[in-house]
């Protein structure tokens, strides 16, 4: 993993501001009380353990997942039952979700150019222009014309990856991006994100890589039981952990 | 202790075992393999000797392929040159003949754009347009417009009739069905009513009912001026028969989309319809190409039915033909024949969805 990203790029603009945000399953409370202020360009990495409501929090920031209580808004525009502030939205933040969701019907190119196409009408010479830009950032430019079923799992991840970005967003959301990544696959999606933080994205990423966390990340986030238990800056979040329910939790997944 | 590096190196490939089958071995392991086996191949050997020799007699042996019927009666075999006369009337039913080219360029018009389909040649919005645009074009062809000379359609007859019903059927109850099936499968409470009782009612009722419905009973109930004609509505009546099972065809492949595909459009700032049209709708379609090939097969033999209600499809040519008095006491060629153009579309169709189904992306995962 690559060094220590300065971690001054943040501003104090806020992007994401989740207020007393609750939600629940039917009778189940997964949600509770959750406040969080992103900054711009911030590189936030978020654990816990499985159940915790840690991909149902990011979920809630592009309405993917319904919050029932509280208040949502991303650069500004609050977030309502109104879909075309949701669609809004959507188009500002990128998401990358643990299982691809790779478009298996597209080619390579097809899967880059849909969005653009489709949801900013750009014309399709230009999106396959940025597409191939994208692609070839994360490495996979000569696989253009295959399908997802075709590629490796870390290669669908990095074409997902620039998926996302071909739509330009302010703000990327990972959803345990690596988690279904054989071992040896799992670095060279790293290293795509890595590459994204270097360049002042805003990211909020559902991760259990701590040597990813501890070397990019500006905050890291622990949630247990639809809470935020603690938050600190990566070094003292692993190093000194306050709260028990945080060092139980490091206890397990570092011992391995 | 020294310490070594241990280079490793893959073993080279061996080619696979020679496949030491022929046809004795194949044999020996498919039809005599045991004593079970044996005794099943026996008796089915038993039952095809009892009436194949008799039936490669009748048909080419012993057969007619020119003269008149005296002959064919001497022969005593299958009379072939019945259906080479009856041929035309079999194709077109009695259109007229010296405008029979106006079908003939209809049927070319299907082959082609089947193949340019199947070769991948056209794809997307292009192809879905081009399939819409060929019934249209296929009617105005044998109903005659734009200055062609019109045919009644009191005259359109035989296989021609059989062909343009199934095709007209098809491509209007596919998007029919498509839409039943997302109303069922996401609109509200009031439309998922609505799309489950025409779905229910429709696949509830036989296909004759619906055509004696089309057919008789619709002009008691429309006023007069709004009476159409009895093609028309049996048409109809098949398109809404179809759309309705279609739609449960397509209601299948919608649940086999994960909610991931859903979720990535969404999350790319797709809005919910376009995301249904451009990533749901067709990944669905194609899960379910082989019911859905299945269903045009069934639609295309179900245009038989519309001899009840008084039109002269393929069948109901054939019908007549057997009544010939000119050919009396050759209904066993006519059906014969009959059975074989049935056969011989639907095998095609068959194949050709087949075919089809391994094209495509689905074909590379």
């Amino acid at each position: 993993m690559s060094a220590k990203i300065e971690s001054n790029i943040a501003t104090d603009e806020t992007v994401i501001e989740m207020r007393n945000v609750n939600k629940w399953y039917g009778s189940f409370h997964v949600l509770k009380d959750i406040n969080l202020t992103v900054a711009k360009g911030e590189r936030i990495v978020i654990c816990g353990p499985s159940g915790s409501g840690k991909s149902t929090m990011i979920r809630c920031i592009n309405h993917l997942e319904e919050h029932q209580e509280g208040e949502i808004t991303v650069n500004g525009t609050r977030l309502d039952e109104n879909l075309k502030n949701i669609t809004h939205i959507r188009r500002e933040v990128g998401m990358v979700f643990q299982q691809f969701n790779l478009f298996p019907h597209m080619t390579i190119l097809d899967n880059l150019c849909f969005a653009p196409v489709w949801a900013r009408n750009m014309p399709r010479a230009e999106a396959e222009e940025t597409a191939l830009r994208y692609l070839e950032r994360v490495g996979i430019g000569e696989q253009k014309n295959k399908y997802p079923g075709q590629l490796s799992g870390g290669q669908q991840q990095r074409v997902a990856i620039a998926r996302a970005l071909c739509m330009s967003p302010s703000i990327m959301l990972f959803d345990e991006p690596t988690s279904a990544l054989d071992p040896e696959m799992i670095k060279e999606v790293l290293d795509v994100m890595i590459e994204l933080a270097e360049t002042g994205m805003t990211m909020l990423c559902v991760t259990h890589e701590m040597s990813f966390a501890r070397s990019v990340a500006d905050r890291v986030i622990f949630m247990d039981e639809g809470e935020i238990v603690e938050e600190n800056a990566p070094a003292a979040f692993f190093d000194s952990p306050r709260m028990d329910r945080t060092q139980k939790f490091l206890s397990q997944i570092l011992s391995h | 202790m020294q310490s070594r590096t241990v280079t490793f190196h893959a073993s080279p490939p061996r080619p696979a075992p020679v496949n030491q089958t022929n046809a004795i071995g194949w044999m020996r392991r498919n039809l005599f393999g045991g004593w079970k086996d044996t005794a099943i191949t026996l008796v089915l050997l038993a039952i095809l000797l009892s009436f194949v020799p008799d039936l490669i007699q009748w048909l080419f042996l012993n057969a007619t392929y020119q003269g008149d019927d005296d002959v064919c009666r001497q022969n005593g075999g299958a009379c072939w040159p019945f259906i080479i006369e009856k041929f035309q009337v079999l194709m077109i039913g009695v259109y007229p003949q010296d405008l029979s080219w106006r079908p003939a360029v209809s049927a070319l018009a299907l082959m082609g754009l089947a193949a340019l389909t199947y070769s991948g040649r056209i794809r997307g919005v292009t192809l879905i347009a081009a399939w819409a645009i060929l019934p249209i074009f296929a009617l105005i062809m044998i109903g005659g417009a734009f200055g062609m000379q019109k045919v009644d359609q009191s005259v359109w007859g035989g296989l021609m009739l059989s062909i343009m019903l199934a095709l007209v059927g098809v491509i209007v109850s596919i998007p029919l069905g498509v839409l039943l099936a997302l109303g069922r499968h996401y609109g509200s409470p009031t439309v998922k009513v609505l799309c489950v009782t025409f779905i229910e009612l429709l696949r509830g009722v036989p296909l004759i009912t619906i055509l004696f419905m089309a057919s008789v009973m619709m002009p008691l109930f429309l006023p007069p001026e709004l009476v159409i004609n009895n093609l028309l509505r049996i048409q109809i009546g098949m398109i809404l028969f179809s759309s309705a099972y279609m739609a449960e065809v397509v209601r299948g492949g919608l649940q086999a989309i994960p909610k991931g595909q859903t979720e990535a459009s969404l999350s790319l700032g797709v809005t919910p319809a376009r995301t249904i049209a451009f990533v749901v709708v067709p990944q669905a379609l194609r899960h379910v190409l082989p019911p859905l090939i299945g269903r045009c097969i069934a639609l295309f033999k179900d245009t038989s039915l519309v001899i009840i209600v008084g039109l002269l499809d393929f069948l109901g040519m054939v019908k007549g033909a057997a009544l010939d008095t000119d050919w009396l006491g050759f209904q066993a060629e006519a059906y014969v024949f009959a059975a074989f153009v049935y056969w011989l579309i639907c095998y095609s169709l068959s194949l050709y969805g087949r075919r089809l189904e391994q094209r495509g992306p689905s074909a590379h995962t």
